[in-house]
């Protein structure tokens, strides 16, 4: 499969008065065409951060990529000036933001948000903007779209604004999308029908999706592939169907216990004690040592190697060293 | 948007008479009267004068009669300069001091925007402290302070403007910058504010993610958000400007209206105090108007009009 995206060992900083915080330390994935990454994480695990890097949109100073590469159609992003980085936001790379709500400007019309957007980076007369802008609103399913381009968007219901976010993001057929906590801010019906929407306009399109959320439920249903965040780092990655069914980092085994289950009567949840470590100093070792149930001497200590399980599933966790895993066995 | 207008009108001038009516009363409770100067007059000439100014009435009357004037705006003759009617007092007065004052507020939102706009955008940068700082001192150093000093410096040191006066633009730039400020540094620290609150929005954040050049970024997404505050501010502040400014007119000797405000308290000259009030809450409503107006446009959130149908 094409790679699309290529982020390699990507580390971003903010300068607070209370020192350096290092919200993003060593992150890689890749993107591949046409499928969908979903991170996930807790609050301030740095999703967001790392998502926003990829298109260069974190608030800087005080934030900064430090370290690390991004790597779009052999171009690194995080080397271009911030001219030619405003030719790829919106036409090759797009993000839909948490909230529709206060994603869309209250004072213009969203016909005309849509079309500054085309305006933009295609080279196109007004009525031809005009024309993909309402072809963009019919697919993404807003009834009614040539009255509707002409209205504000207090006039749209909040599941309607993020279609129409969407139809903003998608209109000048870019290769990335990243959608930030995309359903977070919707009612679980309204959730279900656009991740729906996601799914469809991706086979429509080919568009490669990157979706950042906490919410595993949203996970199970449109992605791929996962990759679990804890602490500024990739602690796991790796098919869907790996992570589900066989998650081998014990902070992933945690997030997935604290799920709520419909198909096990009376089962406790089991919430993971403690809070995330201090991103201003954080550990040497594992950052999740401190609230795992297994951990070793060492996780304290030194931070593990990346394991490769598959093709696709790695962790970085001690338990997969053959030591320990021979300890797991005798044990046993 | 007819039927809101209308309503307005209809308040407005509910407010107008309220403000006609306190005026009224609160004048004549004040101790004195209009001839009772250490001059000594004649009790007959008194009881004449008196008369003839219908102050011999009882008060309702009179109240009665000032109603009349102000329906048919004839505020009849001054008190004190018995040769002119308050009408050709505001008529020859109002001209010069709304010319200052349409000058002063252009230059005044121009530049306390601007100044608003780049601080906000070069915020706790040196270019934001230097506009604070200007601000700052323009808000706490009075006019006629500003006034005295331009007038020493440019005018009398280096002798490149006009001490006072007005009769060609030359002289107005003194009398503009001296009144200008104050109100500029008070727009400036109004749209740096909001225009930082703005900024920090989610939808300015999908602007950018757009690939929208900054530019476009302030100018079409972030400024009519950050302007309606600033367009509150505007309605009074336009009212007071245009009707001209007793110190600054004093000290420029330019013939507006502003020192009739203060003049005619003093002198207990009753028709001018009436006349100068009906005329200053007039201009001052129908700006609160304006700004309403303003709202709607600015902001389609805001209906001026009943629901509309949908």
């Amino acid at each position: 499969m094409e790679k699309v995206l290529e982020v390699k060992d990507l580390q971003v900083t903010f300068t607070t008065y209370g020192g350096e915080v290092q919200a993003v330390r060593g992150v890689s994935f890749d993107l591949y065409k046409g499928e969908t990454l979903a991170i996930v994480g807790e609050s301030g695990c740095g999703k967001s951060v790392t998502s926003q890097s990829v298109m260069r949109l974190i608030p800087s100073p005080p934030g900064r990529i430090a370290d690390g590469a991004v790597l779009f159609k052999g171009k690194d992003l995080t080397k271009l000036k911030e001219s030619e980085m405003r030719d790829i936001r919106g036409a090759d790379i797009s993000m839909i933001f948490q909230d529709p709500m206060t994603a869309l400007n209250p004072t213009i019309t969203i016909g005309e948000q849509i079309i500054e957007g085309i305006m933009q980076h295609e080279s196109i007369s007004r009525q031809n903007a005009r024309k993909k802008a309402l072809e963009m609103l019919n697919l993404v399913g807003i009834p009614n779209p040539s009255e509707r381009l002409k209205h504000y968007p207090h006039q749209f219901s909040g599941g309607m604004r993020q279609r129409i976010v969407i139809a903003m993001a998608l209109v000048c057929e870019p290769e990335v999308l990243i959608a930030d906590e995309p359903t977070t801010a919707l009612d679980v019906t309204i959730q279900a029908q656009i991740l729906d929407l996601f799914k469809d306009i991706q086979k429509k399109t080919g568009v490669s999706i990157i979706i950042i959320t906490h919410d595993l439920g949203v996970v199970a249903q449109v992605a791929d592939r996962i990759a679990v965040m804890y602490a500024g780092k990739i602690v796991e990655a790796g098919e869907r169907r790996e992570i589900f069914y066989n998650p081998q980092h014990p902070y992933t085994k945690g997030l997935l216990n604290s799920v709520p289950r419909l198909d096990l009567d009376g089962a406790d949840l089991i919430p993971i004690g403690g809070s995330p470590p201090d991103l201003f100093a954080p550990p040497a070792g594992c950052p999740f040592a401190a609230r795992c149930g297994y951990a070793m001497e060492v996780c304290d200590r030194v931070y593990p190697y990346k394991t490769h399980l598959s093709r696709d599933h790695h962790v970085d966790c001690w338990l997969q060293d053959e030591r320990a895993q021979k300890m797991l066995a005798s044990v046993k | 948007m007819t039927g809101y207008i209308i309503k307005r009108l209809i308040a407005m001038v509910v407010t107008l008479w309220f403000i006609i009516t306190l005026t009224f009363f609160l004048m004549h409770s004040i101790p004195g009267s209009p001839f009772n100067e250490e001059r000594n007059t004649s009790e007959a000439v008194q009881r004449n004068l008196e008369s003839f100014y219908h102050l011999d009435k009882p008060l309702y009357v009179q109240y009665g009669m000032y109603l009349k004037s102000v329906v048919t705006f004839d505020f009849g003759p001054s008190i004190k300069k018995s040769s002119q009617t308050v009408n050709e007092m505001l008529g020859r007065g109002f001209p010069v001091s709304f010319e200052l004052g349409i000058i002063t507020l252009t230059v005044a939102v121009i530049s306390g925007i601007a100044l608003g706009i780049i601080a906000a955008l070069r915020h706790n940068g040196f270019i934001d402290y230097l506009a604070m700082t200007i601000a700052v001192l323009g808000i706490s150093v009075p006019n006629f302070v500003l006034a005295t000093l331009l007038i020493q410096q440019l005018a009398v040191n280096l002798a490149i403007l006009p001490v006072a006066t007005w009769s060609s633009p030359k002289h107005m730039i003194l009398p503009t910058l001296a009144l200008a400020t104050g109100p500029m540094a008070i727009i400036a620290r109004l749209t740096r504010s909001s225009m930082l609150e703005v900024l920090t929005q989610d939808y300015i954040k999908t602007a950018k993610a757009k690939g929208l050049s900054p530019v476009k970024i302030v100018f079409k997404h972030a400024l009519r958000n950050a302007l309606l505050p600033v367009v509150t501010v505007l309605g009074s502040l336009a009212a007071s400007i245009l009707t001209g400014t007793f110190v600054i007119e004093k000290i420029f000797a330019i013939p507006g209206m502003g020192k009739y405000f203060v003049e005619s308290i003093n002198t207990r000259d009753y028709p001018v105090i009436m006349g100068t009030t009906v005329f200053y809450s007039s201009i001052l409503i129908i700006m609160l108007f304006l700004v309403d107006i303003a709202y709607g446009v600015l902001d389609p959130r805001i209906k001026l009009h009943k629901k509309e149908a949908s």
